[in-house]
């Protein structure tokens, strides 16, 4: 099955995620997609399905205008997707979840179902077992069910998104087997990665997004760095300078941390923070920078390792004990982790400065003024843009914290809101406190930060004082090179 | 204002869903809608006495409902109020059996009220104690407590603390008046009951609203990942609101107990504790409205009596006026959110 999308465009309000996309897939080929975080593959991939309903431009299956508006209709014309996370009910058997959704299937008997689950499983030589439960079964074995249920249905047209996340080597080998016999069968196979190695492994061609448009496309063999910049913008001139280095002492150490979470974990994570340092976290989304930050302030528990702040190991210690040392954290989820909808400003000063009623209102009023928030005190949380938020949040801060751990704090603010923020935050804390931040913007990492952690699949795979930096070798890294 | 003209429209708007629905009902039997009404209320406001009737059942409902309140807060649906109750009521009788000869009747007395609570409390303890350390959630971990509770006061009445040759559902030995809850000359009523009930009112009314525990429960109900950057450990509020919950409800056993029934019966709740339920979710989870709808709740219950002997319908009306208030409400406060949801 040939696909072209012609100058497909999606906005939601006013923001342009795509803005004319082409891309051709040729029949029997495996064809790669890779840009950063907030490229635009999510969404074309979910107007490909037939998820989200497009703004503009036309899909081509075979030459023929195809017009799709739900899931279904695109299952029915070929089009099949595994996501990134299985869909599929834990509680039933691996045939059951073969099933499910093939009730009205001519021949509807389970030993036929069962014969047929095997031919499948055979032929890509995976080995699944009809009558074990689903949730005994591995991340990439559910993965495995679910390849076979897309090719049990016949889907012509296969999408991959990040594939490989969370799976074994093994399981990773198996599957990149399976999907060059499916190609050579014939199939149609397009795959969403950022993991670059595994696109050079495996397709033929390869199309870049960038900020909703293609930069690029490429032709096997690819020439990595040429990759690199078509997926990321240039180096801003000027942007990397050589800041003061941090001397100050030890402040959060890590020594050997594995911990579960985030779909890759974190593995076997050391380093040392000193006072005085803003450190970025970065890498692709989900790579492990939240779940560091979390274990930094005591929110989630590390299998393995030790974690001390101001010396004092937090094994066994809740969040408390963090921001009794003067530690706090402010979570991207700013309304579902960090505030409490339904609750006031003078609420949330209440609960942070544990006070009274009446010296939290002074506390809110002047946050206001100082923080620029737009509302007043009895203002709900909830009413609060997301900029607004982000500087409550940033006022709630205790005044003598001496680490604040920051995820993704511009995310969804303005430029104005974000160059506020990061004047604020360097006032008050580039001279006795550290920052650690994560972000998806590589350009506000080098602008901002002393040093920058690379965080590539769970570990940390360059540890960087700003001086060091080279751009390309930062974008290399996080997508695994 | 806003807020008391949205509430008044409300309460208007569930009456105008019940009324016709529960006056269909009756007219479906043969009955007179406005005689089966009428009954109700002389059976209930018609005479003081009536009335003082009315307040008994009032005070223990309103006690289990401003109890289930706090749990409501802290996120919690403690199911389990039935068989704190029913716990309470044991506990006050297990301390006032002992006090039968004592000195100091009023000092057993309190301390039996004391016993109740505590025994109430713990049973909620136990609830709570099982979702945070065991991760059974609350409405199944007291659904299943509501059924050992009612296990344990029967094998109580009919075993241990059976009357002397005869163990039967009335109940095991009645009392000596002197450890009745006071009562003054010509009431039906305990006015010191009427003032615990009253006063477990204002406080609450102070603790929810006003205080700062109030406000962190309330926070933990809201949002329970977010209070633990706040300092807060939510596991602590959830067990302390179920305590208090529990503590209330086990309250309510010991007036049940020693205002009421002077005796342990096997039906000590009443099943108030499920009725207070209703109650708290009638009242939209706040705390005015309660006493409010506790009393109509009270004056439904005490009235129906009246229907077998007057109209030969069965009392059960009560419960189906009961039931269809409150399902009319949960419509109200329902489409009133699909509504704001519409349009936010």
């Amino acid at each position: 099955m040939q696909i072209e999308l012609q100058q497909i465009q999606k906005s939601f309000g006013r923001v342009d995620v795509l803005k004319g996309v082409d891309l051709k897939v040729e029949a029997g080929t495996i064809h790669g997609l890779v840009g950063e975080n907030g490229a635009g593959k999510s969404t074309l991939m979910k107007i490909l399905t037939g998820y989200l309903s497009r703004s503009g431009g036309s899909i081509l299956i075979d030459g023929q205008e195809a017009n799709y508006n739900d899931p279904a209709a695109a299952a029915k014309l070929g089009i099949g997707m595994l996501y990134q996370e299985p869909q599929d009910f834990p509680p039933l058997t691996v045939l059951d979840n073969f099933i499910v959704g093939r009730d009205n299937h001519p021949d509807n008997r389970r030993e036929w179902q069962q014969r047929r689950l095997d031919e499948l499983s055979d032929q890509v030589r995976f080995q699944l077992r009809g009558d074990d439960l689903l949730e005994r079964l591995t991340v990439g074995e559910r993965q495995q069910l679910e390849f076979l249920r897309l090719l049990g249905r016949d889907a012509k047209l296969l999408i991959l998104d990040e594939p490989t996340t969370g799976i074994s080597d093994r399981q990773k080998e198996r599957l990149f087997a399976a999907l060059q016999q499916i190609r050579d069968q014939g199939r149609t196979i397009l795959l969403v990665s950022h993991k670059l190695e595994e696109i050079a492994a495996l397709c033929s061609r390869v199309t870049v997004l960038r900020h909703g448009m293609v930069t690029g496309e490429e032709c096997a063999p690819f020439h990595i760095p040429r990759l690199l910049e078509l997926m990321f913008d240039k180096a801003p001139v000027n942007s990397v300078q050589n800041r003061p280095q941090a001397t100050g002492k030890a402040l959060l150490t890590f020594e050997n941390i594995s911990a579960n979470g985030e779909r890759t974990g974190l593995n076997a994570c050391s380093c040392t923070i000193h006072r005085g340092e803003i450190v970025g976290l970065a890498g692709l989304s989900g790579s492990g920078q939240g779940l560091f930050l979390r274990l930094a302030a005591a929110l989630k528990r590390p299998l393995e390792g030790q974690i001390r702040f101001h010396g004092t190991t937090l094994n066994g210690r809740d969040h408390r004990t963090v921001k009794r040392l003067g530690g706090c954290f402010l979570p991207a989820n700013r309304l579902e982790e960090g505030l409490i909808a339904g609750f006031t400003l003078v609420d949330h000063f209440t609960l942070a400065m544990s006070c009274s009623e009446s010296t939290a209102r002074v506390a809110a009023s002047a946050a206001i003024k100082k923080f620029n928030i737009r509302g007043t005190p009895d203002t709900l949380v909830e009413s609060l843009s997301g900029g607004n938020q982000q500087r409550l949040l940033l006022a709630l801060i205790p005044e003598d914290a001496n680490l604040v751990l920051l995820e993704n704090p511009t995310r969804g603010l303005d430029l104005a809101s974000a160059e506020w923020v990061w004047s604020y935050l360097r006032s008050q804390y580039s001279s006795r406190g550290t920052v650690v931040f994560s972000s998806a913007e590589l350009e506000e990492m080098l602008e901002v930060a002393d040093r920058i952690l690379v965080f590539f699949d769970g570990r940390v795979v360059r540890d960087l004082p700003i001086g060091q930096v080279v751009y390309r070798d930062v974008a290399a890294a996080m997508t695994g090179y | 204002m806003q807020n008391l003209k949205q509430h008044l429209i409300d309460t208007l708007l569930i009456l105008a869903i019940a009324g016709p629905f529960t006056s269909l009902l009756l007219a479906l039997v043969g009955a007179s809608p406005a005689d089966a009404f009428g009954h109700l209320f002389s059976g209930s406001f018609g005479s003081w006495s009536k009335f003082s009737r009315v307040l008994n059942v009032w005070i223990p409902l309103t006690l289990c409902s401003l109890g289930l309140l706090y749990a409501f807060r802290s996120g919690l649906w403690n199911i389990g109020v039935e068989g704190q109750l029913v716990l309470g009521a044991v506990g006050t009788a297990g301390v006032l059996r002992l006090g039968v000869d004592a000195a100091s009747p009023l000092l057993v007395l309190m301390l039996a009220l004391l016993a109740g609570a505590l025994l109430g409390s713990l049973w909620a303890l136990l609830a709570g104690w099982l979702k945070i350390k065991g991760g059974v959630h609350e409405i199944f971990a007291g659904l299943g407590l509501n059924f050992v509770a009612m296990g344990i006061i029967l094998w109580l009445i009919f075993g241990p603390w059976k009357r002397p040759g005869i163990a039967s559902m009335s109940g095991t030995e009645p009392f000596p008046r002197e450890l009745w809850f006071p009562m003054l000359e010509g009431w039906r009523v305990s006015p010191f009951a009427l003032a615990l009930a009253l006063a477990a009112i204002v406080i609450t009314a102070w603790v929810l609203n006003h205080s700062r525990f109030g406000l962190n429960l309330k926070a933990v109900g809201h949002n329970p990942r977010a209070v633990l950057l706040y300092g807060l450990s939510p596991q602590t509020y959830l067990l302390t609101a179920i305590i208090i919950s529990g503590a209330l409800a086990g309250l309510a056993g010991g007036v049940q107990v020693s205002a009421i029934y002077h005796r342990l019966i096997p039906a000590i709740s009443s099943g108030y504790g499920y009725l207070s339920l209703l109650v708290v979710m009638l009242a939209n989870f706040r705390l005015l409205p309660i006493p409010l709808i506790a009393l109509f709740f009270a004056a439904l219950n005490v009235g129906s009596i009246q229907l077998p002997m007057m109209m030969q319908l069965d009392s059960s009306l009560a419960g189906v006026i009961q039931g269809a208030c409150v399902l009319s409400a949960l419509l109200v406060f329902g489409l009133r959110r699909l509504k704001k949801g519409a349009d936010g």
